[in-house]
């Protein structure tokens, strides 16, 4: 007897489009997939309209993978149908997950946003100061626009969320693992986290030694030691406090971890993780020295909520900038 | 109603000197502001900077952490590590549009009494100054709607 096919919807929200790749880089396991499932909704490959999925039957869909952040009503109203038509649901990439580089925008608000979109940034040419309006009127009728929001929100601050795949984008051989999992009947408890219970350093195939600097460099600053410890030599990775599954990927190309994995597993906060893994070993030992002096030490780090909420800033405990009324 | 803004303030004091010495305030008899809120720990190098952010998120005021004096941390160097952490976290809250006059590290030791009610005084004074936590007001009015 044959088994009916699975559904599966992919949609993609506040992204980059990185993770429609990723869902390809699978390569030819993606007619492992076709042969388990039937694909009833992708934005991005077939031509299905919203209509259509408001029409599907609730639940209808078995598995719905979801990436980006929610940071427009189109894409709030997308969660909440797609939401209302799947089985499961899985936030799919660092975006849904943690709220991913467009959360980053939570420095700022939806006019701030707007200023340097479409009237500060050096390459914009716009003398009559057009911004987008939710609606405008022309001789054929009104035209509508989503609103955008002030806060970038992350999937599960939308919608109720099964799954995270977590990744920037999720790494390939990890979303293999996912489509194997369910095609099984395998899937962890609500909630899981689909990665390893590790952290990117458990991964990363270079030397540590003495976790002791003194001096903070910047990528371009250096030629790093391709057989040591990035932040040893003082460039800051953010392997201590991320989850992995990735295999270190950057790490192995001589880039420091930037966060995309999201906080390990017990770990609530990536940043407030990092800012403990760096404050213990930055100028650790050589505090009875003269010299030491730990405004300036900490002072070499430039952009602490850019370099430590990368990619979780709308997952963090504040969440937002403070917007000044 | 003109009720004077009464801020709220979580101290996380270190079991070996700081501790002592709100003890000492204590049994010294010395007048301080009821703002603080003190919670006791080992050292104050166990204070996750979660800890922090999390006082923060649940609407405190103010955040102190009082560690021994450089030098005289019972566990060796948990004080430095705090100070680094606190002033890094400084340096974060800034950027979330918090002043970081909110987050307060000191160094008070067991025999220092007057010294933590003194800290204490000029922290509630510079927090009344600033006014109610600005993550209050936003932590409940959090929809994206207006602004």
């Amino acid at each position: 007897m044959s088994k009916e096919k699975l559904k599966f919807a992919f949609y993609w929200a506040a992204s980059c489009g990185g993770c429609e790749i990723a869902v390809l880089d699978i390569n030819e396991k993606i007619l492992d997939v076709v042969a388990i499932a039937d694909i009833v909704f992708w934005p991005v490959a077939i031509d299905i309209k919203y209509k259509d999925v408001e029409a599907m039957p609730d639940k209808s869909i078995d598995v719905c993978f979801f990436n980006g952040a929610i940071r427009t009503e189109e894409q709030e109203h997308l969660a909440k149908l797609l939401r209302k038509k799947s089985k499961v649901l899985v936030a799919f990439g660092s975006c849904a997950h943690q709220g991913g580089i467009p959360g980053l925008a939570n420095v700022a608000n939806k006019k701030e946003v707007f200023e340097r979109a479409y009237l500060q940034s050096p390459s914009t040419n716009n003398p009559n100061s057009v911004t987008p309006k939710t609606s405008f009127k022309v001789p054929e009728g009104e035209l509508k626009l989503p609103e955008f929001f002030d806060t970038v929100k992350t999937l599960d601050q939308t919608v109720d969320v099964d799954y995270y795949l977590p990744g920037c984008p999720p790494p390939s051989a990890q979303v293999a693992k996912v489509v194997e999992a369910i095609a099984k009947n395998e899937l962890p408890p609500k909630g899981s986290v689909l990665a390893p219970e590790k952290s990117v350093c458990d991964e990363c195939p270079r030397k540590k030694e003495d976790k002791k600097i003194s001096k903070i460099y910047r990528v371009y600053e250096i030629t790093p030691d391709p057989e040591r410890c990035l932040l040893e030599q003082g460039i800051i990775c953010m392997g201590p406090a991320t989850r992995g599954g990735c295999e270190a990927q950057c790490i192995s190309a001589n880039m420091p971890c930037t966060g995309c994995g999201g906080p390990c597993p017990n770990e609530v906060e990536q940043g407030a993780a990092m800012i403990s893994a760096l404050s213990s070993i930055l100028g650790v030992g050589g505090e009875r020295d003269l010299d030491y002096d730990a405004e300036k030490m900490i002072g070499q780090v430039k952009d602490p909520l850019g370099t430590f909420y990368k990619y979780s800033l709308p997952a963090s405990f504040l969440r937002r900038r403070r917007i000044k009324k | 109603m003109t009720e004077e803004f009464e801020p709220k303030i979580v101290g996380f004091l270190c079991n070996w000197c700081s501790y002592a010495g709100a003890d000492l305030a204590g049994v010294s008899r010395i007048q301080y502001p009821p703002n603080l809120r003190i919670i006791r720990v080992m050292c104050s190098g166990r204070v996750d900077p979660a800890f922090i952010l999390e006082a923060f998120r649940s609407g405190a005021d103010g955040v102190l952490i009082a560690g021994c004096h450089p030098g005289d941390c019972h566990y060796i160097a948990g004080n430095y590590k705090a100070q680094r952490r606190g002033i890094l976290l400084k340096k974060l809250l800034e950027q979330f549009g918090v002043e970081p006059q909110r987050l307060k590290i000191e160094f008070v030791s067991a025999s220092e009494g007057a010294k933590f009610a003194a800290v204490v005084k000029e922290m509630v004074e510079t927090i009344k100054k600033l006014g109610p936590s600005p993550l209050k007001v936003q932590m409940e009015g959090l929809t994206y709607a207006s602004g």
